[in-house]
């Protein structure tokens, strides 16, 4: 493998990693405040069908993504309206939004394009396309720095970029803001941040309405980013390996970034390379590549490497006393 | 304070409210497409109900629906939510096949009880681990469920597409012996003089039956039952009784997960006669809903899987009729019961609790 191979997979690492990393960014924040969300999945799906949609009606990208978020938004409020407002379960309305997204795509998809649930081909207008920074090409020829700046760091759409800073907005707001405070102390001990005066359900909120917002603009980023337009269940469980990341990453921002770049790695070597031949081992079948995130989310959620201990708060809704 | 409802509110009118909640917003969705609902819903019920046919396939569906169902049901009443059931019934499908292809078997009913063994022990093995990492590790089973499905996916297109796999271009398995064939319903009623159109409705019909009777058994009618059931209340004062959690976790999965891979007597063996790819299609996550709408009363279940199977057939001939009604809409449908069954409950619960304490204070 030479070095043009390496940062080829490299960069394709890192725009598969893009729609990871903002829905398990996602999952953070709503985590983070002990809403639990496995409705990731659903929200990106929405988003990503939203999105390709307006674009092509409207034929503006922007519009597209503010339509994305719109949907992911409408469902990430079903799901506080669910977990927060009437204390139901987090887990089933969770699935219950992947179903909703999973069938109301399609279903909207066909009675509008009537294309079998796809959108229409998206044009350059209508679609994210790749950003060359300045000096791309002329740096080029400048021996291992040329070649990076313009095949790694160079040459992606806005919304990669955008998902590399949401990380450190991240980490900033959860660790150095009195609302990221708040929001943690909410997912470990929403009692006491009540007794302190401060309103559980409008914490939970906004941290679900981020959520809302960032799986929004992960899903836009599948169908008018990454690919030009929507087709069913585009998703195809990014959603899950998002949540994955997320555990993988034990709920922290920094290493969420390395576990959606693991993930987004995994998924470009296993669609660069059909079988890989490890020497003395034999063949790597694709399929369990494609599996390799799932096996070792489990292996860490089993704690046999490094414990993954979820939010304290999580899952249960708050019922103040009387 | 809580207030108790009667029973009969707890278990029929509450349902019976979310459910018409949940069609009501299905009823917006065809509104929204520009279609009439109540032309739909009569299309669906004469697509489902109005034949022997359409009756044969409601029922076929309805018997897979009762295994995923209870797979669902039966783990909740340990308290555990087990999502994992498409991935247990995809592994189940592969017991089953294996005994099916092993042996050239003459009579089906020799071969019935190795099926029904390799269904249950493979689908209880995927089981297995999310029950033991959440009794022993604390690892949510929701989540190691959900890997496991997509392990289960992985697992089974590597099996079927090099192992398993018929010569041929498509990956399945070549076909079974057709002493496994088990009987049709059609030709079991023939027998008895009753004529019915040929559809895949089989032996595996009264199976299900016997299945949720015995899930009734179980549940309420032994010592382990009870002990599922009171972990599942409370896992404190369940323990504090001498309840093993550890045992009851694990146990409460491997009947789950054997429930789930009992789907595959039904489709598998019952109807396909051979493993095709993602012969589940999903009806492991039917499960959820049906578990849900049932309350996880084995009587619920099945009846809320055939209310799925009419869903299924009818949704299968409205499309036919309505082109701009697709399957897809069953997907709504079934997300719409899972979200006002389940997470939204409270949204007709707490109002309905305030009116009957209102009249019981004016009562007294």
């Amino acid at each position: 493998m030479d070095f043009a191979t390496v940062l080829q997979l490299a960069g394709s690492s890192l725009r598969l990693a893009t729609p990871l990393l903002l829905a398990c960014l996602a999952g953070l924040y709503s985590e983070r405040a002990g809403i639990f969300d496995i409705g990731l999945e659903g929200k990106m799906l929405a988003a990503a069908f939203a999105a390709a949609a307006f674009a092509a009606i409207t034929g503006s990208v922007w519009i597209g993504l503010l339509a994305g978020i719109a949907a992911s938004s409408a469902l990430s409020l079903i799901h506080g309206v669910a977990s927060i407002t009437l204390k139901g379960n987090q887990l089933i309305s969770g699935v219950a939004i992947n179903f909703l997204a999973a069938g109301l795509t399609a279903l909207v998809g066909q009675n509008w394009f009537g294309l079998g649930g796809q959108t229409p081909q998206l044009g350059p207008g209508q679609r994210f396309l790749a950003i060359e920074w300045p000096l791309a090409d002329a740096l080029l020829p400048v021996p291992v720095i040329g070649p990076i700046y313009r095949h790694l760091i160079s040459g992606h759409n806005i919304l990669v970029y955008l998902a590399l800073l949401a990380v450190p907005a991240t980490w900033w707001i959860l660790y150095r803001t009195r609302f990221g405070l708040r929001l943690r102390a909410v997912g470990e001990n929403p009692a006491a941040v009540d007794t302190a005066g401060i309103s559980v359900v409008r914490l939970r909120y906004a941290a679900v309405m981020i959520a809302g917002l960032l799986c929004g603009i992960a899903g836009a980023y599948l169908s008018t980013g990454m690919a030009a337009g929507f087709v069913r269940e585009m998703t195809a469980g990014k959603g899950f390996i998002a949540l994955a990341a997320l555990i993988f990453a034990k709920w922290r921002p920094w290493p969420a970034l390395g576990a959606c770049l693991l993930f987004g790695a995994l998924e470009a070597i296993g669609i660069r390379y059909q079988a890989i031949t490890i020497p003395g081992l034999g063949v790597v079948p694709v399929q369990f590549m494609q599996a390799l995130p799932y096996i070792l989310t489990v292996v860490i959620l089993a704690g046999f490497v490094g414990k993954a201990v979820p939010p304290r708060a999580g899952g249960r809704p708050y019922v103040k006393e009387r | 304070m809580t207030a108790p409802l009667p029973r009969w509110a707890d278990l029929v009118l509450i349902p019976a409210l979310n459910l018409l909640l949940a069609f009501l917003v299905a009823g917006l969705v065809v509104v929204f497409i520009g279609e009439d609902p109540v032309e739909a819903v009569r299309l669906l019920l004469v697509g489902s109900l109005g034949s022997s046919y359409g009756i044969g396939f409601t029922l076929y569906y309805a018997t897979t629906f009762v295994f995923t169902g209870l797979s669902v049901a039966i783990a909740y009443h340990a308290g555990l939510f087990n999502i994992g059931s498409e991935g247990q019934a995809a592994l189940g499908g592969i017991g089953v096949t294996l005994v099916c292809l092993a042996v050239p078997w003459p009579y089906w009913w020799l071969a019935l009880p190795f099926a029904i063994l390799g269904a249950g022990a493979f689908g209880a093995a995927w089981a297995f681990l999310p029950g033991y990492l959440q009794a022993k590790r604390g690892s949510h089973v929701v989540i190691t469920t959900i890997m496991f499905n997509f392990i289960a996916s992985a697992l089974v297109v590597y099996l079927l597409v090099n192992v398993l796999k018929a010569p041929g271009m498509a990956p399945e398995t070549r076909n079974f012996p057709e002493g496994t064939f088990l009987p049709f319903m059609h030709e079991i009623l023939a027998v008895f003089g009753i004529r019915m159109s040929r559809t895949p409705m089989n032996f595996t019909a009264l199976l299900a039956l016997a299945a949720a009777f015995l899930t009734w058994v179980l549940i309420w009618r032994t010592r382990l039952g009870y002990e599922m059931r009171a972990f599942g209340h409370s896992e404190p004062a369940a323990v504090y009784a001498g309840i093993d959690p550890v045992r009851i976790t694990i146990v409460a999965m491997l009947i789950s997960g054997a429930m789930a891979g009992m789907m595959a007597l039904n489709v598998v063996m019952g109807f396909q006669h051979r493993l095709v790819l993602d012969y589940v299609g999903g009806a492991g996550f039917v499960g959820i809903a049906v578990s849900l709408m049932g309350r996880s009363h084995p009587f619920g279940v099945v009846l809320a899987a055939i209310l799925f199977g009419i869903l299924y057939q009818g949704g299968a001939e409205l499309a036919f009729d309505m082109p701009s009604i697709s399957r897809d809409m069953i997907v709504v449908i079934q997300a719409l019961v899972i979200l006002f069954t389940g997470a939204l409950e409270n949204l007709v619960r707490a109002p309905v609790e305030r009116a009957f304490l209102r009249r019981r204070r004016k009562a007294a």
